[in-house]
Parts: C-alpha cells; sequence; structure tokens
C-alpha cells in the first residue's frame, strides 16, 4: 500500500473525524484521499492558525480534529496553540509536513526546518518523526499518547518517508 | 450606540444558541449582563473568534451558532470570511460588533475608521446575507427576520471606556460547561 493511503487508513481508523488544511507539496495525495473518499469533515482554509482555531471549534462540538499542513504553517500557528489549544486544554493532532531537511529542493525552506523539532519543543508539544515506513506504527503511538493526556502533539512526516 | 447598548438588545434575541464571544470587553460586558454555560469567551487568541464557532458549527448542525466578534478582531482573520463562505453552515450568524477603535489598549484606531468596510469585504467573500445596523433599534427586528443560513451583521458603535471587572471563570470551567452543554443537547 502506498504511504499516503496507509496514512489515510491510520488516520480513519484512530477515529479523526475533523480535518482541517493548508496544502503542501509532500501532503497532496493524502489530503486528495481525504477529499475523494468524502468519510471525515474536511475544510480548506486559509491560513493555518485559522485551522487551528476551527479544529478547536470542532473538538467543542464533540468532534476529534487533526489538522494538516506544513512546518511553515507551524510558525503562523504558535499563539493559536499556545493561547487557544494550551489555555482551554484542547487536544488537536498535528500531521506536519517537515520542509527544509535534506534533499529540500526550495531553499526558503531551509530556516524553520532547522528550527521545527526546537520550536515544537518550547512550546512544549511532543513530537514523533515518521521518515519511513517501519516508523508508521507511531504515528498510533503519538495519537493514543494526545487521546490519554488531553493534549496536542505533532506527527513531523519527513520528505524520506515518500522517497522510499 | 456604545457596545453595552448593541449586548442588551442582543440579549432580548438569545434564545438556545450557543455562543462564542471575541475577548476584551465585548466577552467581559456578556458575562455580566447574561452568562450561561452555552457562552464560550474566547480569552487567548485573538482574531480565531469566528474560526472556532465555524468549528463548532460544522460539527453540530443542527445546533445555532453564534460568534460575537469584534472589528478589530475580524481584521486579523479575514480569511475567515472566506472560509465560512465555502463551508457555507446554515446555522451560523457572525456578529462583528466594531468600535473602530482597539478599545483595551488605549483607543488606537483600527483601520475600518478609514476606507475599509468590512459589509463589503464580507459580501466579496460570498456572504449574501450582509446587514449593517446603526441604531440599536434595529437589532431585534433584524435577527427576526433570518432564514437558515450564514449571516454576517455588522453593528457599528462607539467606545464607551467603562472599566469592568473581568470574567471570574477559569479557561477549563468555560470550556467544560460549554462542551457538556452541547453533549447534552445532541443526546
Amino acid at each position: 500500500m502506498k504511504v499516503d493511503l496507509k496514512i489515510y487508513k491510520i488516520i480513519k481508523d484512530s477515529g479523526i473525524d475533523f480535518i482541517t488544511s493548508v496544502p503542501c507539496q509532500l501532503l497532496k495525495e493524502i489530503l486528495k484521499i481525504i477529499d475523494d473518499k468524502n468519510e471525515i469533515i474536511y475544510l480548506p482554509v486559509t491560513r493555518e492558525e485559522e485551522g487551528v482555531g476551527i479544529a478547536a471549534g470542532a473538538y467543542l462540538g464533540g468532534k476529534k480534529p487533526a489538522v494538516l499542513m506544513q512546518n511553515s504553517g507551524l510558525g503562523n500557528s504558535i499563539n493559536a496553540i499556545t493561547s487557544l489549544l494550551q489555555y482551554y486544554e484542547i487536544p488537536v493532532i498535528f500531521f506536519i509536513s517537515h520542509r527544509g531537511g535534506e534533499e529540500e529542493p526550495i531553499s526558503s525552506h531551509i530556516p524553520m526546518g532547522k528550527i521545527t523539532e526546537t520550536l515544537l519543543g518550547d512550546i512544549t508539544t511532543k513530537y514523533w518523526n515518521i521518515s519511513s515506513n517501519k516508523d508508521m506504527s507511531q504515528i498510533k503511538t503519538a495519537i493514543n499518547y494526545s487521546n490519554e493526556n488531553k493534549v496536542s502533539v505533532a506527527i513531523l512526516l519527513k520528505r524520506s518517508l515518500w522517497s522510499e | 450606540m456604545k457596545t453595552f447598548d448593541a449586548l442588551k438588545k442582543l440579549i432580548d434575541v438569545i434564545d438556545d444558541q450557543y455562543i462564542v464571544c471575541n475577548l476584551g470587553q465585548t466577552s467581559k460586558e456578556l458575562y455580566h449582563l447574561k452568562d450561561r454555560p452555552q457562552n464560550f469567551y474566547m480569552m487567548g487568541s485573538n482574531g480565531l473568534s469566528s474560526s472556532i464557532a465555524l468549528g463548532i458549527a460544522l460539527a453540530n448542525p443542527k445546533l445555532k451558532i453564534w460568534c460575537i466578534d469584534s472589528g478589530a478582531s475580524l481584521l486579523m482573520n479575514l480569511g475567515s470570511l472566506s472560509t465560512i463562505s465555502f463551508a457555507n453552515p446554515l446555522n451560523l450568524t457572525l456578529i462583528v460588533i466594531d468600535n473602530g477603535v482597539y478599545e483595551s489598549t488605549e483607543n488606537q484606531k483600527t483601520h475600518t475608521n478609514h476606507k475599509t468596510k468590512l459589509d463589503a469585504i464580507a459580501r466579496a467573500t460570498g456572504f449574501e446575507s450582509v446587514f449593517v445596523i446603526e441604531n440599536r433599534e434595529d437589532i431585534v427586528p433584524t435577527f427576526m427576520e433570518l432564514s437558515p443560513g450564514s449571516h454576517f451583521i455588522l453593528i457599528k458603535t462607539e467606545s464607551e471606556n467603562v472599566d469592568i471587572p473581568n470574567i471570574s471563570l477559569s479557561s477549563k470551567n468555560i470550556k467544560t460547561r460549554f462542551m457538556e452543554t452541547i453533549a447534552k443537547s445532541n443526546k
């Protein structure tokens, strides 16, 4: 099974039923599957922090939300993650494509790529690196951690995941 | 009309709506005028009230959702209008109380004091039901004629500079009672 379909199945089986996203080249196939299957409420948004706000509302309304975005969007979302999600103890699962790492073709991604993990550490958000097929089970681990501790978590999807 | 006057009229229309209310003066006034578990006081991430309300509306299509936002807050998240219009929930009314200033921080003017027209932006993003209210007597009749849909209601007010005590609820309390009330209504 292709990486993208595997990730979709993990998302679906975990009970995530509400997704907001801003697209990334690496996430294009997953987003297409989510849109085509139409099994999960899916809303493209204009900016990542807006997506965090909508996801927070979905949680208040009884859903189990996730946000799919690029790590540049993490920069756009820091205040929403701290002053909204952490302040009100609202858990959201973040699937973040980690641009600006090895073999990054677009150099403007490199500054944010370098600090992405530090940034998640600074906002005390636990993250799991998914670099290859063998890491895939860690996605479920991350979601379970969020469910058990009622905190947001980040799943960092590395470019190498798609180049195996 | 002051924000307080607008809220007093809005309270006459409140029935079973779930309300996301933006931080600052608006939330504090609503809290002291009519606190209820269905009020979510958004005290942290300025700009995101309308997004939170959209998430609640999409998660619960049978409930009526209001967002009481401020002009300055909406200016921080104009993309939200575009997303609400795209999602087009039938149960969301976005009420923007705009006094044209950042009142909590000594009344610096916002751009709606210049040429920016929030109602025109709402229309341009695709809202079909847009109202501008300048007199408090028009508030109740406007709400009486709303049919299911996404509505944008701009209420123009003047700054009031009154000192209102803070909300004495914890963030966890605000969230928990709000979520419990929604869960009950879905049973």
